[in-house]
């Protein structure tokens, strides 16, 4: 039987290692993935998410299950990304269009991808490749905050009052803010929604 | 339902995420809002372009760093003001301590009762305290005898001064 996050972290505060281990399994994944989608580095994406298991791990021996793991989780998770983007908001990366650079494993950070002249289907894979890109960077230019609602609704698909807590904001407050992430998302992607809407 | 409304409720209509009335609301106003129809289908395309997004995995190296993280931390790290609280061994031992205390302090004999006549009379011959003052019957004269108790006193004392 799977134990519950919840179990896994008590049994952690009572000292079982394993059970740290197995939250680290269950969570890594989707940790990075948020902490990507918000720094928009996947270095410093791990950086924060292994962060966020060290906090984790340090808070066992005062964790009560007041609250859902994974709110408790993703709010420790939004934290450090939120602190992260202001620490950084000067420091952003300028890389030319022009340097022929290797992708990561979705698409690439703002660089140029490189594909093997062996390609079969190369058109359509640039068009694929571009596509990507313009979903990404409509994210990435929504304002924090409803980046983060949009993550944590679309990808980890926490319900509202989970997602509230975390941005600690009221639902209704929350709701109007996933709207207006939507609405941005819709002008920024009209080419392809226009299509798919059809 | 108004279309303003239609703003607090869209999303989760697309995400199948209303109750049952909550969506019987939606569709009846949709039945007859091209506009709002309009966005329901936008916000769908929205969502499912959202999901072309690729899942990154970490990299080989990510859960071997948690564990070096997680191996330099102390065994139990302890809040700044944490030695202000006793450890429950210390504290029930302090309190057997109070207890033994106050109750040996209980019952410790009260000191001996002095009898007033077992109080030793001193006697001093060193020092004649009584003769010293001038008898109690003279405080009974008057201003005027006193001022010439005075006179007479100065010129008792003049012929000492001189």
């Amino acid at each position: 039987m799977t134990r519950s996050d919840v179990q896994l972290m008590l049994d952690v505060k009572a000292g079982d290692q394993q059970s740290f281990e197995l939250l680290l399994q269950r969570y890594r994944t989707p940790l990075v993935n948020f902490l990507y989608r918000m720094v928009r580095s996947r270095e410093q994406a791990e950086d924060l998410a292994q962060e966020v298991f060290l906090r984790v791990y340090r808070a066992r021996e005062d964790y009560e299950p007041s609250a859902k793991f994974t709110t408790w989780l993703f709010r420790i998770a939004t934290n450090l990304a939120l602190n992260s983007l202001r620490d950084h908001r000067y420091q952003k990366l300028e890389i030319s269009m022009d340097a022929p650079i290797v992708a990561d494993a979705e698409g690439g950070d703002e660089r140029m991808m490189e594909v093997a002249d062996e390609h079969p289907d190369i058109e359509q894979h640039l068009v694929e490749e571009a596509r990507k890109k313009m979903i990404r960077h409509a994210i990435e230019k929504l304002p924090e905050k409803q980046r983060a609602a949009v993550l944590l609704h679309k990808y980890q698909e926490l319900d509202y009052s989970e997602i509230s807590k975390i941005l600690r904001c009221s639902e209704s407050a929350l709701k109007s803010l996933l709207f207006r992430a939507y609405e941005t998302l819709r002008v920024e992607l009209a080419p392809l929604v226009a299509r798919a809407a059809k | 339902m108004s279309c303003q409304k239609m703003e607090t409720r869209i999303l989760a209509y697309v995400d199948g995420r209303l109750k049952e009335g909550e969506r019987a609301e939606v569709d009846k106003h949709l039945a007859g809002c091209a506009a709002c129809r309009l966005r329901v289908n936008e916000f769908r395309a929205v969502n499912e372009l959202l999901d072309e997004l690729p899942v990154i995995e970490p990299s080989g190296a990510f859960n071997a760093r948690v564990h070096a993280l997680v191996a330099a931390e102390p065994a139990k790290r302890r809040s700044w003001f944490a030695w202000l609280t006793p450890s429950p061994r210390i504290a029930f031992v302090a309190s057997l301590l109070l207890v033994a205390t106050v109750w040996l302090g209980s019952r410790q004999t009260p000191p001996p009762q002095i009898e007033p006549t077992d109080l030793p009379v001193v006697e001093s011959t060193d020092y004649d305290v009584i003769s010293s003052f001038a008898p109690l019957s003279d405080l009974s004269q008057t201003p005027d005898d006193d001022a010439s108790d005075s006179d007479a006193t100065s010129q008792q004392q003049q012929p000492q001064q001189m």
